[in-house]
């Protein structure tokens, strides 16, 4: 039963591991930033800029919060 | 009726963009993590590939494309931007160093116990995507030109070619150090990831597949700008007031 119910929590894990990773506000940003986009191309304004912009912006964020850490 | 020709030189040209995408991302993971579960991932891809487009054959058209750009590459984004983070960081504290002569001395980036699951993943969702998008050009062009079967060669021999490319190149690609290859593959990643879930969303980007060379260059310059403030920073610079 342990080995049955671990199965579960590995693979939940994995995925966790996989998309959010060290730092959880960058997944979310990137959430955030394709809604945006979705929204942005319905309405039909040019969205392709905005996902860049948030992964460049994050990237920064992400890496001053990992060297302020260490 | 359009010339077999032209409908070979196209499905070659279109299929093969395709497969340097799919290629690029097998040669990078299993570089850096690992060739085993990395080509577990790509035998896997194959298999899924061959059972829809067996299953499907010419209605593979109807299969919707857009959600399934914008889970691969929504999933490819968050996972490369944490390998981009992390291969600034790790270029920026030890610079290029380390060409590695030889592999096979140093231990891939899993060495973990089992199965690396994540190499699989992504090795399998490249290869998978980018396949079905190959089967997507050779049923468009093949079955409105009236040619499939040249299309189906068309298709099939861009892979192949590129395959082997990939294959010639992997002794090169892992005496990259692992630092900057991470780098690399992150940044591939990112910008694969970037491309394909805005495409799934229904954007349409400047220069359509053209675009794709443009965000790589932007992430680029981004790595170069984020490694010349991260070594600035270690050593202990700071703007004056």
């Amino acid at each position: 039963m342990r080995r049955l119910l671990s199965w579960p929590v590995a693979f939940g894990k994995f995925w966790y591991e996989f998309i959010v990773g060290d730092d959880w506000t960058v997944a979310a940003a990137v959430g955030l930033g394709l809604l945006l986009t979705a929204l942005l191309t319905a309405a039909h304004v040019p969205a392709w800029w905005l996902v860049p912009l948030i992964v460049i912006t994050m990237l920064g964020v992400s890496l001053r919060r990992a060297g302020l850490k260490a | 009726m359009t010339d077999p020709t032209v409908v070979f030189v196209t499905t070659f040209l279109a299929s093969a963009v395709e497969a340097i995408e799919m290629v690029t991302i097998v040669l990078g993971v299993g570089a850096t993590r690992g060739w085993r579960s990395t080509l577990v991932g790509v035998v896997a891809g194959f298999a899924v590939l061959a059972i829809v487009i067996a299953a499907f054959g010419l209605a593979l058209k109807a299969v919707p494309i857009g959600p399934l750009r914008l889970i691969v590459g929504a999933l490819l984004l968050v996972f490369g931007l944490q390998w981009f983070r992390k291969g600034v960081m790790r270029v920026a504290a030890h610079g290029l160093a380390g060409i590695r002569l030889n592999p096979e001395d140093e231990p891939p980036e899993w060495s973990g116990e089992g199965f690396d699951w994540t190499a699989f993943v992504l090795a399998f969702k490249g290869v998978t995507l980018e396949g079905l998008e190959v089967a997507f050009i050779v049923v468009s062009f093949g079955a409105n030109a009236n040619h499939l079967g040249i299309a189906v060669v068309g298709g099939t021999s861009a892979v192949v070619i590129i395959g082997v490319i990939g294959l010639m190149v992997q002794r090169l690609v892992v005496m990259i150090p692992r630092s900057l290859l991470q780098l690399v593959v992150g940044i591939l990643l990112t910008t694969f990831g970037s491309f394909w879930a805005l495409e799934g969303l229904g954007v349409k980007w400047p220069f359509g597949d053209g675009a794709i060379l443009g965000l790589l260059a932007l992430y680029l310059l981004t790595a170069v700008t984020y490694i010349g403030l991260e070594r600035r920073r270690a050593l202990g610079f700071r703007s004056p007031a």
